[in-house]
């Protein structure tokens, strides 16, 4: 089984030499740290930055420097700042390569939800409906259960929608999985997990081919 | 040279009153209008309908506002960071309208631009497309969003001039240039303000035609919102 940083090193294998990648708050900004060094990707945040670098040494912080989750960042060189409205055209306009992102709940035919619980958190979806909505690679990195244990692969999401028919791969502490007509299409395992662990863990259609290798991290 | 400058952010507010639209720039605390924000709460408008991404933190930028109930309606696309405002919201004292942040930016860029109303594919299927046209396009689902009308822009830049002419800093630029003259009256305070023919016209972000007013700020804070650092 995958931890946080995990999932996050297994995602990173997924980034490819030019990319644009945007990347959620939560386990996907983790992925900056495991992408390969012999690549060129520059990293997007929605707040209006390209070519995001690690975060600041201590005493270098700048309150004009962050990034969507509203924390102090810096830039590398060929970075480049924008306003809000050309940075949604970057995204709507299909020139970022690659959105990672959290969620809540996936339903086997790519329906997203991770934007609100009726009753309870209502944050707002920030840039997660235009992200979705727009993104032709998205993967979503996630615990594949939930707290009280349940699973977070449905067959229909219960919480209301973030987008729909959009999730392309999901990445969980147990396994890959591809969105497809016929359900989740279980690509690889994580370390030490079964297939039987998976298909108990995923409530959603889902479709095991004969052989399901272990994912190589 | 068309002279944009007034003495400070009491006169730059001439003519706020009760009940009015007002656009608000920033991302999170970063690049807000800390000076408009601190007069709004001097002159004790209410009533007011605020559209900014965010809704600032329980003791600064605009949950300033909120703590003296001058808010009626915020629309904003992530409110995460703001206990009275979560409060005011579940007990029905504030309405709030969330909308896709995209969505949100072209908003204001479609008022600036003089464009009623456009078709994004964010949010169909979803209930922010709830009683919205939508249509197809290529293939693809759309919903129809309408440009907003607001009755005073307040937005923060780094430098401008007299003429007010505007270049923002960093990730502080946000929403501000697309609120620009996307509101009836566009207020901009900056950090440092010069004579015009002091900032290159190259490098101008915002040209002077969409700001109606603008000030020298003071005793700008910058609050830093998540402080991230990594160790050497």
């Amino acid at each position: 089984m995958l931890d946080k940083q995990g999932i996050a090193k297994r995602i990173a294998r997924e980034v490819k030499d030019g990319f644009y990648v945007n990347l959620g708050i939560g386990i996907p900004t983790l992925v900056a740290n495991y992408v390969r060094e012999d690549i060129e990707v520059e990293f997007q945040s929605e707040n209006g930055v390209l070519g995001m670098g690690p975060f600041p040494f201590e005493g270098e912080e700048d309150p004009d420097i962050i990034n969507a989750g509203k924390q102090t960042i810096t830039t590398l060189p060929g970075a480049s700042f924008f306003d809000s409205a050309t940075s949604f055209a970057m995204i709507r306009g299909q020139h970022v390569d690659l959105t990672i992102l959290g969620a809540m709940e996936v339903s086997d035919n790519g329906d997203i939800a991770n934007w609100k619980i009726p009753g309870k958190m209502v944050k707002g979806m920030g840039g997660a409906m235009d992200l979705v909505a727009s993104a032709d690679n998205i993967i979503v990195a996630m615990m594949h259960t939930n707290k009280a244990g349940e699973s977070k692969l449905l067959e229909s999401c219960t919480l209301p929608l973030t987008g729909v028919q959009c999730v392309r791969k999901i990445v969980t502490n147990l396994a890959v999985l591809e969105v497809t007509e016929k359900g989740f299409l279980l690509l690889e395992r994580a370390p030490g997990v079964s297939v039987e662990e998976i298909r108990s863990a995923t409530k959603g259609r889902l479709v095991v081919p004969e052989e399901v290798p272990e994912m190589p991290v | 040279m068309i002279r944009k400058t007034v003495a400070n952010a009491q006169e730059a507010l001439e003519g706020i009153e009760d009940d009015m639209t007002l656009m608000l720039g920033g991302f999170g605390l970063c690049g807000i209008p800390e000076n408009a924000i601190a007069e709004l709460v001097r002159r004790n408008v209410t009533g007011l309908t605020c559209i900014s991404n965010n809704a600032g933190v329980d003791d600064f930028g605009l949950g300033l506002l909120l703590q003296k109930r001058q808010i009626r309606k915020m629309i904003s696309s992530y409110v995460g960071e703001n206990d009275e405002f979560e409060r005011q919201m579940l007990s029905g004292e504030l309405e709030v309208e969330l909308t896709p942040q995209g969505t949100l930016a072209e908003k204001c860029r479609a008022a600036q631009a003089g464009i009623p109303a456009f078709f994004t594919p964010a949010g169909f299927g979803t209930e922010v497309a709830e009683g919205k046209e939508t249509r197809e396009f290529e293939g693809k689902m759309y919903v129809m969003e309408k440009a907003y009308q607001a009755d005073f822009a307040f937005v923060k830049a780094w430098k401008g001039d007299e003429a007010g002419n505007l270049i923002f800093r960093g990730t502080a630029r946000n929403f501000n240039p697309c609120m620009c003259g996307a509101a009836q009256i566009t207020v901009a305070e900056v950090e440092e303000l010069v004579p015009a023919g002091a900032l290159p016209p190259n490098e101008i972000h915002v040209p002077g035609i969409f700001v109606r007013r603008i000030f020298q700020g003071v005793n700008y804070e910058k609050r830093i919102e998540q402080r991230t650092v990594r160790s050497k």
